[in-house]
């Protein structure tokens, strides 16, 4: 059993598993902090970024200067922006035969993999997933080209030019591999390619293995899979969360008694509790407001926001902020609200008993009634007529790369009132904020990421009991930052095997058994023998019949129907029988046995003891009998009598059945 | 014992003896013995008895009887011994072979009865009850009581084991008082054969290897040792001290709490306060033996110690610093911790041990900061305490449970786990580094201090409670610093942490937990209240939005926060009125003030809770006690405003609070219109000036301060009542004697009328909530005020007020009706059960 590791980012992870004939393929996250290396794409003609100085070698050379811009001392790409990839070369994507995936923050890379490795396999996706998943990828599809640059950069990915580059251009990795973002049309085939699931649905994969996903109550529709055979079970644990947000609660039971667990997709702030975060996050933008600044919130269309407004909802009211508007701008803002009130059975519990009252199960809803919520595909058309300040809005993209956002960033920045909040926690703040300095407005980081924590992990761990457990790397240390925090690692024994980008592992498990059926006449025929009380055994003649990884023992057709030359038509070959010859059992006791050799004119028999059993000694020395727990082997020097001899004596002593 | 109850105490002794009438309310039996026993408490025990005989009848009937009901033989064993506790009367009722009966060798010790927990317990309690004379003593003696009593200590319910020992400890006393006069020797044969037999009894017990007896045992002493601090103990404890200290080497994880007991009442004793005793040589031994967690308690206790010797002080003192010694040198390399303990003890493994694991360390760690607490509050705390390095040491323990401290070893990284995030342990090391705030001075930077705080104060995960008790902490070393300081600038640092702090004021004022906003605004207004005479504060202060969110914080839905944003408003407007710049009020002198009023008003009048309105007539108070403009500039109306708003309040505390404004107006009167030695006013410069009542009168007319009064006066709500009746007193007293107000007509004395009556003459003078027509109100007459002033008596209306509601149900002939209605009518008695 192998993971082929595709994926670096814990978060968004992509690995293959290859078990038993089955090539899976375990999500496939696309890694965009590469765009963070990248200028943002303005809306409208952006007259700062439009006349950034262009970057400038030690040595005075200017070639890279239409390529990279320099900003406040960081030093960017001026192209449009590119996404590293998973891994292509370490596996020939076209022999995976399924993908599975998590969550829709893990399916970004789909139309890469799908559309040009191929791929003629099964994606399997719940509902939710590929509808929200879809949201996202239109959304990232309408940013990038409703902003269309001419400029293609690749000067600077040439290996001897990007030793010359600062950091962080000059440790970025695989930059030849880094891609333009898909097209729409890619998207959707892509997506035509994904079989729904449901929580809990078994699939059967060729009849080797069943793969089946289960709630992991991080987003709407997010799961965790198992992956097992009749005699193995691997858990693949993504993205998962134990608070009390708006999905399902997350099925811990069913991940008990796995042989391998696969965890990724923990939180990537563990410092930061999501409730602390909430309450900052509150506090700052009531803050800002009623000091009539406006509030700006980098997001995507659909997850924590939904947590977010829910919150808002609730504490408007209290803080004095009815009148305030609150805008979400998005080209899939509509579709993202109105999805998320349709999936109830992806609820939880609180939320789905909402809908048979019925009553919405998001409050936004009666924001949006009540016009406290507006929300716009983008700043163009209604939105301009109806904006009001100090207000806040939610808008993407968190990287401040591309989206509306970049447009607020310009607008905004130069003032002191304002307020820019991160609550996605996929980017640094820091680095997102790069070319916008030097920039007046206030920043506050509030991440909030739900997924697992390390003393979750840890419970968790205890629970469910894996035998071995395989994470990321970057979970068997602490945070580099914050190396003496022991407590931010994955603890358990045996310690977990850890795995990098492009590293193959083979999984410190072996598979022993496989499991056959037997027909009912075949059973039905067996005649067993009690050996000891309680353990009977009978000998089976039957015809093994393996198909589709399944296989069935069958009754042997009698020897008339062996298939002669009338019946030379037959398809199906059924092997030659063979004489049945008894088997034996029992054990040789070797005073009895030395005795019946003694009395049979075998003299100075000796017997010696080894390790495994008894050597009995002939004064004939080239003749042994070996006796061994589970075999007896005869050596006399091609004396056939003698053998045959001996072995009567020592079948004596052996039941036959 | 009054006649209406000696009327009816024979048809209860009755009812009592009665076997066929069960008693099912054996709480009545529990306040008829109470009731007994405050009879008896003055040694008239034999009067009662005489007076009444149907006491030593009951006695005798319950005793005879060949079944009794258990309930009721505890109660009559218990009688007997709560009325022979006197000498005269154990005769009596021996004489009678009463007490024979009850604790002799025939009495219920033989029957089948001894076999109810209750029945043992009675004759236990009534043995020790009885156990007050030497008669007693000697019966118990010769009536083999003893040998019962050391099988009821190893007894299978608790509470008749402990208190057998309780009786035993007794036997030991008088055992040995009645022996000598004199101290004994250690010699056997000088003491008398009873404290003989429980000496080796307790020897015995101590070496038996069995933890409960040892543990009964160790209790026993500790009991003698409590009551008794007479020169044999020493002798007792000589015969007894090796034995202890085998116990202690050996079995000290059994009989650690009870051995900390007992070492504890001997230290206490001043028999034991000779340093050189074996006494301190084992508790030296035990502050070494013991587990910590219990050599903890020892230690607290020896420290809150005068009479102790320093160097087990010391000791105590090391083992209470260790634990967080331990977590300090395990994540700090800091040279400050230098003095805390320079040498860990050699008993520090298994304090680290304790550590390692997070079951036992939160627990050890949080017991060892809360000790040390307590000891910053002793009046005389332990000499040489290092205070510096503790504190250092406490603000680590903060740092690792924020996850700030590199650890220096594997045992910081264990601990660091452990402790990251808990709030129990951040909590009881912030108390502490409340505590050691007193200690704070120039010598010592509070740099990191101020810094810890910062970071609890800022964190988003800081649960609502370590927030609060953070705030506390924070208010604590900002007084502490502004007293050590005496200027107006304060410390650059100080200047730097409140540049620090009034952001983070801001933003805790606008979390989504009330009870953060609550916390901050307490805090606001604590603070404001206690640096507003610092410049440097109020500079702070102005600086910043605080002030302005927290007025927003008074339309807040939450109520509590409703009544803190009150407060701190009202706070912030007292600073403001003396003159000071306080932001967010937009200052244009008093007529800014006015409208807090009129804010303030509102929410008097109209907000829907009570703790809002509270808040409000606790700000006017203070309004009016410090002079605040809108009280000073035209006292009558404010007050009468207040008074107005009040009156028709549902809410008994705020009209409580309203008629306290009422009285401290009344007093400012009384001081402004010349009446000498007013309670209320501490100037008494305008003593010697004759009082002018008629001008007085007109501003309490004007006030409607008497319609108010009076209308208090018949509230429905006790406190009320009697809030009124009290302001009323004073105001009499003082017109009293500042005018002939005899010479008042038309109303007689209402010496002995109910509250009802009282009301009933009252009511036409006011409108208060009680009474027929409230809408209904008098021209506002002084001099018929001043009449029903005169004529209602006023102590006795507030002695009647004072009792509280049930007396009449509390009264021992109130019990005895109930017995006897019970006993009566049992059946009635059980359905009443529902």
């Amino acid at each position: 059993m192998k993971l082929y590791c595709l994926s670096g980012h814990p978060t968004l992870p992509c690995n293959v598993l290859k078990f038993k004939s089955t090539t899976i393929m375990l999500d496939c996250g696309l890694d965009m902090t590469s765009t963070l290396n990248f200028l943002p794409l303005p809306l409208v003609q952006s007259p700062r970024l439009s006349k950034l100085p262009g970057w400038v070698l030690k040595d005075g050379s200017t070639f890279l200067d239409k390529e990279l811009k320099d900003c406040s001392g960081h030093v960017f790409v001026d192209s449009v922006p590119e996404f590293c990839l998973p891994e292509m070369e370490l596996i020939d994507l076209s022999t995976v035969d399924v993908i599975l995936i998590s969550n829709y923050h893990c399916m970004m890379a789909l139309p890469y993999i799908t559309e040009h490795a191929g791929f003629t396999g099964t994606v399997y996706a719940t509902e939710p997933t590929v509808q929200i998943g879809r949201l996202l990828m239109e959304e990232l599809v309408n940013f990038i080209e409703r902003v269309p640059k001419s400029q293609s950069a690749s000067l600077w990915k040439n290996k001897e030019v990007q030793r010359l580059l600062p950091v962080p251009l000059k440790d970025a990795i695989e930059v030849a591999t880094w891609r333009r973002c898909y097209s729409m049309q890619e998207v959707n085939s892509a997506l035509s390619k994904i079989q729904l699931v449901g929580y809990s649905q078994k699939i059967e994969l060729f009849g080797a293995v069943q793969v089946s996903p289960l709630s992991s109550g991080y987003v709407l529709g997010s799961s965790n899979w198992i992956i097992q055979s009749h005699y193995e079970k691997v858990s693949y644990v993504s993205g998962s969360s134990l608070l009390t947000t708006h999905p399902q609660p997350m099925d811990q039971a069913s991940l008990k008694n796995s042989d391998v667990l696969i965890l990724t997709g923990l939180t990537q702030i563990p410092t930061a509790n999501p409730d602390g975060m909430v309450g900052e996050f509150c506090s700052n933008l009531a803050m800002t407001v009623r000091n009539g600044g406006n509030v700006l919130v980098p997001c995507y269309p659909s997850g924590v926001i939904y947590d977010l407004l829910e919150c808002l909802y609730q504490y408007i009211d209290s803080a004095g902020l009815s009148n305030v508007p609150f805008y979400f701008i998005s080209p899939v803002a509509n579709s993202s609200l109105e999805f998320s009130q349709i999936f109830a059975e992806w609820l939880c519990h609180n939320k789905q008993t909402k809908v048979y009252l019925p009553e919405p199960p998001f409050p936004h809803a009666e924001l949006i009634q009540t016009n406290k919520l507006k929300h716009y595909p983008s700043i163009h058309g209604d939105f301009s007529n109806d904006f009001k300040q100090p207000c806040v809005v939610f808008t993407g993209h968190p990287s401040l790369r591309f989206g509306d956002v970049v447009h607020f960033m310009e607008l905004w920045g130069k003032s002191s009132l304002n307020t820019v909040i991160f609550t996605e926690p996929d980017f640094s703040y820091l680095d997102a904020l790069g070319p916008y300095q030097p920039l007046a407005m206030k920043c506050v980081y509030c991440p909030i990421d739900t997924r697992l924590n390390f003393i979750q992990v840890s419970k968790l761990l205890k629970e469910v009991q894996p035998l071995h457990v395989v994470c990321p790397e970057q979970y068997t240390q602490p945070p580099p930052t914050q190396s003496h925090r022991t407590d931010l690692m994955v603890d358990c024994l045996p310690p977990p095997m850890s795995y990098h980008r492009a590293e193959v592992l083979t999984l410190p498990f072996k598979r022993r058994y496989e499991k056959i059926e037997i027909t009912p006449e075949l059973a039905d025929s067996l005649v067993p023998t009690e050996m000891k009380p309680g353990i009977s055994l009978a000998t089976v003649t039957a015809i093994l019949h393996t198909k589709d990884n399944k296989h069935v023992l069958q009754l042997s057709p009698p020897p008339g129907d062996l298939p002669g030359k009338k019946r030379k038509r037959v398809t199906e070959d059924v092997p030659e029988l063979r004489a049945i010859k008894p088997l034996l059992s029992g054990s040789i006791p070797m005073d009895q046995l030395v005795q019946t050799l003694e009395k049979h004119g075998f003299s100075d028999v000796k017997v010696e003891d080894t390790p495994k059993g008894h050597i009995v000694l002939f004064q004939d020395v080239e003749t042994l009998i070996r006796i061994e727990e589970d075999s007896t082997h005869i050596m006399c020097e091609s004396d056939e009598a003698l053998r045959v001899k001996l072995q009567d004596l020592v079948l004596k002593f052996l039941q036959k059945f | 014992m009054d006649s209406k109850c000696s009327q009816l105490l024979p048809s209860v002794c009755t009812v009592l003896a009665d076997s066929r009438q069960p008693v099912s309310d054996d709480t009545c039996l529990e306040k008829l013995l109470d009731w007994f026993k405050m009879l008896t408490n003055n040694g008239s025990g034999l009067l009662l008895l005489e007076e009444n005989p149907c006491l030593t009848e009951l006695i005798l009937t319950v005793l005879r009887q060949e079944e009794p009901n258990p309930t009721i033989l505890s109660f009559v064993l218990r009688l007997a011994g709560l009325l022979a506790a006197s000498e005269s009367s154990f005769q009596h009722l021996q004489q009678g072979e009463a007490v024979r009966m009850a604790f002799g060798e025939a009495g219920p010790l033989s029957s089948a009865l001894w076999e109810d927990t209750s029945v043992r317990s009675g004759w236990v309690q009534g043995a020790h009850d009885m156990l007050q004379h030497p008669s007693a003593f000697r019966f118990l003696c010769d009536s083999g009581a003893l040998d019962t009593i050391f099988t009821l200590q190893g007894d299978r319910s608790l509470f008749v084991a402990s208190a057998a020992n309780r009786l035993l400890a007794c036997m030991l006393r008088f055992s040995v008082q009645s022996g000598h006069s004199c101290p004994l020797g250690t010699g056997d044969s000088e003491w008398p054969e009873c404290a003989r037999r429980i000496v080796s009894r307790l020897e015995e017990s101590l070496r038996s290897h069995s933890a409960s007896r040892a543990n009964c045992s160790l209790k026993m002493l500790t009991t003698v040792f409590e009551q008794t601090q007479e020169a044999w103990t020493e002798v007792l404890w000589s015969s007894i001290d090796g034995t202890i200290k085998s116990l202690l080497e050996e079995e000290s994880a059994q009989a650690g709490h009870s051995l900390v007991d007992l070492f504890l009442s001997m230290a206490r004793s001043p028999v034991f306060s000779c340093h050189e005793g074996s006494l301190w040589q084992l508790v030296t031994l035990a502050l070494k033996c013991l587990h910590p967690t219990q050599a903890g308690f020892l230690a607290l206790g020896l420290l809150k110690l005068e009479e102790c010797p320093q160097a087990v002080k010391t000791q105590g003192l090391r083992i209470l610093l260790q634990p967080v010694a331990c977590v300090a040198r395990a994540s700090s390399h800091s040279s400050e911790l230098s003095g805390l303990l320079d040498q860990p003890p050699a008993e520090g493994a298994s304090v680290e041990s304790l550590l390692s694991s997070r079951s036992s360390c939160i627990s050890l760690l949080c017991q060892s900061l809360a000790h040390l607490e307590e000891i910053q509050h002793l009046a005389h705390p332990p000499m040489d305490f290092p205070h510096n390095p503790l504190l250092h040491a406490t603000v680590t323990v903060l740092r690792v449970c924020a996850g700030l401290a590199v650890p220096t070893c594997t045992l910081g990284a264990t601990i660091g786990k452990i402790l990251i995030g808990c709030s129990r342990v951040q909590r009881a090391a912030l108390h502490l580094l409340g505590a050691l705030s007193r200690w704070a001075n120039r010598d010592v930077s509070p740099e990191e201090t101020f810094d810890i705080l910062l970071v609890y104060l800022r964190s988003p995960d800081a649960s609502p409670t370590v927030l609060k008790t953070a705030f506390q902490v924070t208010l604590k070393w900002c007084l502490s610093f502004s007293e050590t300081s005496g200027s107006t600038d304060g410390f650059p640092w100080h200047k730097q942490f409140l540049r620090d702090l009034m952001p983070l004021l801001q933003k805790r004022l606008c979390s989504p937990r009330w009870e953060v906003r609550d916390s901050t605004l307490e805090f606001l207004t604590l603070v404001m209240k206690h640096l507003k005479g610092q410049e440097w504060f109020r500079q702070a202060l102005s600086s910043s939005e605080v002030m302005a969110l927290a007025e927003g914080l008074l339309d807040d839905p939450e109520s509590y926060v409703r009544a803190s944003a009150v407060r701190a408003l009202g706070q912030s407007s007292l600073i403001a009125s003396a003159g000071s710049e306080v932001p967010g009020l937009d200052h244009n002198g008093s007529s800014n003030e006015d409208s807090v009023a009129a804010r303030l008003l509102g929410i008097l009048s109209s907000d829907s809770e009570g703790f809002p309105r509270r808040a409000v007539v606790g700000v006017f108070i203070d309004w009016l006690r410090e002079g605040h403009p809108a009280a000073r500039q035209d006292p009558e109306q404010f007050v009468s405003q207040v008074i107005q708003a009040v009156k028709g309040d549902l809410d008994w505390e705020v009209k409580v609070s309203g008629l306290e404004l009422a009285g401290a107006f009344a007093a400012q009167c009384f001081h402004r219109f010349g009446f000498p030695e007013c309670p209320y006013a501490a100037d008494v410069s305008s003593a010697g000036e004759p009082a002018r009542l008629p001008e007085l009168l007109q501003v309490f007319s004007r006030v409607r301060l008497f319609d108010f009064l009076f209308g208090a006066l018949g509230d429905c709500d006790r406190p009320v009542a009697l809030k009124a009746c009290e302001i009323l007193t004073g105001v009499k007293g003082k017109i009293g004697t500042g005018c002939g107000l005899n010479e008042g007509q038309g109303l007689e004395r209402q010496g002995n009328a109910s509250l009802e009556e009282i009301w009933k003459m009252v009511a036409p003078c006011a409108s208060g909530p009680l009474g027929g027509d409230r809408s209904r109100t008098i021209p506002q007459d002084p001099k018929r005020a001043l009449l029903i002033l005169e004529a209602v008596d006023l102590e006795e209306l507030e002695g009647a007020l004072g009792r509280s509601s049930d007396h009449l149900e509390k009264s021992p002939w109130s019990l005895l009706q109930d017995i006897l209605s019970a006993g009566g009518a049992p059946e009635d008695n059980e359905a009443d059960c529902y």
